[in-house]
């Protein structure tokens, strides 16, 4: 007894170490799991995070803006359904005659709030629904009828080939022509903008839902369908040149005129048309139903208007409108929400969230 | 009222593993949900709201159990320190049980969106829309969810403690089946 040392106070006998640390890596592989789960262990996962990243390694963060069509303007009118798609959803936005309150916005794509509306040929209008029963129908649409990629990874691929080289402050043309020959699926997207030109007016411009979605029918029966808004503005003119500005002046001068229309068309698929690819349009001959009259009445600047704090997250659906198996539909949703999270946590200056700053906010803006 | 079965309630013993499957499965679908671009965030999502909401009822009827049926006390020789911590991780635990869900229903009202439940059912909005009022609350649920991830992971922790050390009775009173004879208060852990 003489030999053993000092008594520790709560020793841990020996046949007991087997159990605590069972007991430790019971806990440890738990944790593990949910680090797993939650990307942290899993680097070279694509998440939403990194998506939002790299747009702004690409362009730089401009604090309170959205991340990606950062340059727009906010709009508001209503939808008047002409009862035409009621027949396929049950979607209390398609009932005969019913006007349905629309807050809208239109942009242009990119993650610089100040760039030049000449900089893209590609306008998008954004559109919040919010139907009498309390349900919302939101969707994005872009003024081309393909998408240049099917998948987020391709998306995500297509951004880093984008990245300005540090050394040009341009993107690698060597990277981007490796980009395209690894995606022959962008090609149909490349042909539409190798003869698209910046549009005078957001009026003038038809916007394309891109992805596929379903309606519900009164049966519970789905189809598959496409959507655009046709503009009844047709005196689509060349962009004034030398101006960075004149989407916003183009859409309030028609405006003070008269409220600008579209009709929204709705294209249902045949069998066999691909619900989950972006890339590809459906033929030509497909049944379109004339749903209804978009009517766009007023404007607001984006950072006062209505349309600031909504997250146009297109798998936002009413009861009658359900997504597809497009793989975009997520991402997006996914995505829009790390966007949204960080310029409202810019808004409202939370610890840890970038602030505006001198380089960001040039004195010409706002 | 005592309590002097050694156990739980019964329908405490059953809301504890029927939320205890539903809470891990919830943490999980969150992170798995906000960090994923594939269909999964959209399956998971819809699995995210009415689970919570179910959560958020069985809590309240667990927390009125909890009141009404007093828990079995702990053993006597457990160390005061230990004692405190399990009653404060229990009350931590039926916090965030309870506010979790609360948090996500307020965050969504606040950033304007429908907190649709399912493809036509919709809950109404628990708070008024405002941008600032989304990012707090977006961020605190996030953070309330470490917690009770962490909260979760102590308590488990502990009941194996109990369970496999101790061997004091302290796990056997949560369990669904009474056993014959009830663990023993003083379980020789150098017995063999």
């Amino acid at each position: 007894m003489h030999a053993t040392p000092e008594p520790d106070p709560t020793p841990i006998p020996r046949s007991l170490l087997p159990r605590f640390l069972l007991i430790g890596a019971i806990l440890l592989a738990i944790a593990a799991a949910f680090a797993y789960v939650g990307g942290w262990l899993a680097p070279h996962r694509l998440t939403p995070k990194r998506l939002i990243d790299q747009f702004q390694a690409n362009a730089g963060v401009y604090p309170g803006y959205r991340r990606n069509h950062a340059k727009g303007v906010c709009v508001a009118g209503y939808f008047k359904s002409s009862g035409q798609a009621a027949a396929y959803s049950v979607a209390q936005v398609f009932a005969p005659g019913e006007r349905t309150p629309v807050v809208g916005r239109f942009a242009i794509p990119g993650s610089n709030p100040y760039a030049p509306d000449g900089s893209v040929p590609i306008r998008s209008m954004a559109l919040r629904f919010t139907q009498a029963n309390g349900q919302q129908w939101r969707t994005g649409m872009n003024s081309m009828p393909v998408f240049p990629v099917a998948t987020p990874q391709a998306f995500f691929a297509q951004l880093q080939a984008q990245q300005p080289d540090p050394a040009t402050g341009k993107p690698d043309p060597k990277k981007l022509a490796a980009f395209f020959a690894a995606h022959p699926e962008t090609a149909a997207f490349r042909a539409w903008a190798k003869t698209a030109k910046p549009s005078a007016s957001f009026a003038t411009e038809s916007y394309w839902s891109l992805d596929a979605f379903e309606f519900v029918d009164a049966k519970g029966v789905r189809h598959a369908v496409r959507w655009r808004m046709a503009p009844e503005a047709t005196d689509s003119g060349a962009a004034p040149a030398g101006q960075a500005d004149y989407l916003d002046a183009d859409l309030r001068q028609r405006l003070a005129q008269a409220p600008q229309r579209w009709k929204l068309l709705v294209t249902l698929a045949n069998p066999g048309d691909p619900t989950d690819d972006a890339t590809q349009t459906w033929p030509a001959d497909r049944t379109t139903l004339d749903a209804g009259m978009l009517v766009i009445d007023s404007e607001q600047a984006q950072d006062s208007g209505a349309c600031r704090d909504i997250n146009y997250d297109p798998t936002v659906l009413p009861h009658g409108i359900a997504i597809s198996d497009d793989p975009l539909l997520p991402a997006r949703s996914a995505a829009y929400a790390v966007s949204y999270l960080r310029r409202t946590s810019e808004e409202a200056h939370l610890p840890g969230s970038a602030r505006p700053s001198a380089k960001a906010r040039p004195e010409s803006a706002r | 009222m005592k309590n002097t079965t050694g156990l739980f309630a019964l329908p405490a013993r059953v809301l504890h593993w029927l939320m205890a499957v539903m809470i891990l499965a919830m943490l999980f679908i969150g992170i798995g949900m906000v960090s994923s671009v594939s269909e999964r965030h959209a399956w998971l999502l819809r699995i995210h709201k009415p689970l919570g909401i179910a959560i958020l009822l069985l809590a309240v009827v667990r927390l009125a159990v909890r009141l009404r049926h007093p828990p079995p006390p702990l053993p006597a020789d457990l160390p005061t320190l230990q004692k405190l911590a399990a009653r404060a991780s229990h009350w931590l635990l039926y916090a965030l049980m309870i506010a979790m869900p609360l948090v996500g229903w307020a965050m969504l009202s606040a950033g304007g969106y429908p907190v649709m439940l399912s493809d036509s059912l919709r809950l109404p909005a628990i708070f008024p829309t405002n941008a600032t009022a989304f990012a707090i609350l977006r961020h605190l649920h996030t953070w309330l969810a470490m917690l009770l991830f962490l909260t979760f992971l102590a308590h488990l922790g502990a009941a194996l403690y109990h369970g496999l050390i101790r061997r004091d009775g302290v796990l056997a009173s949560i369990a669904v089946h009474r056993r014959e004879t009830p663990a023993p208060p003083q379980a020789d852990v150098d017995a063999r």
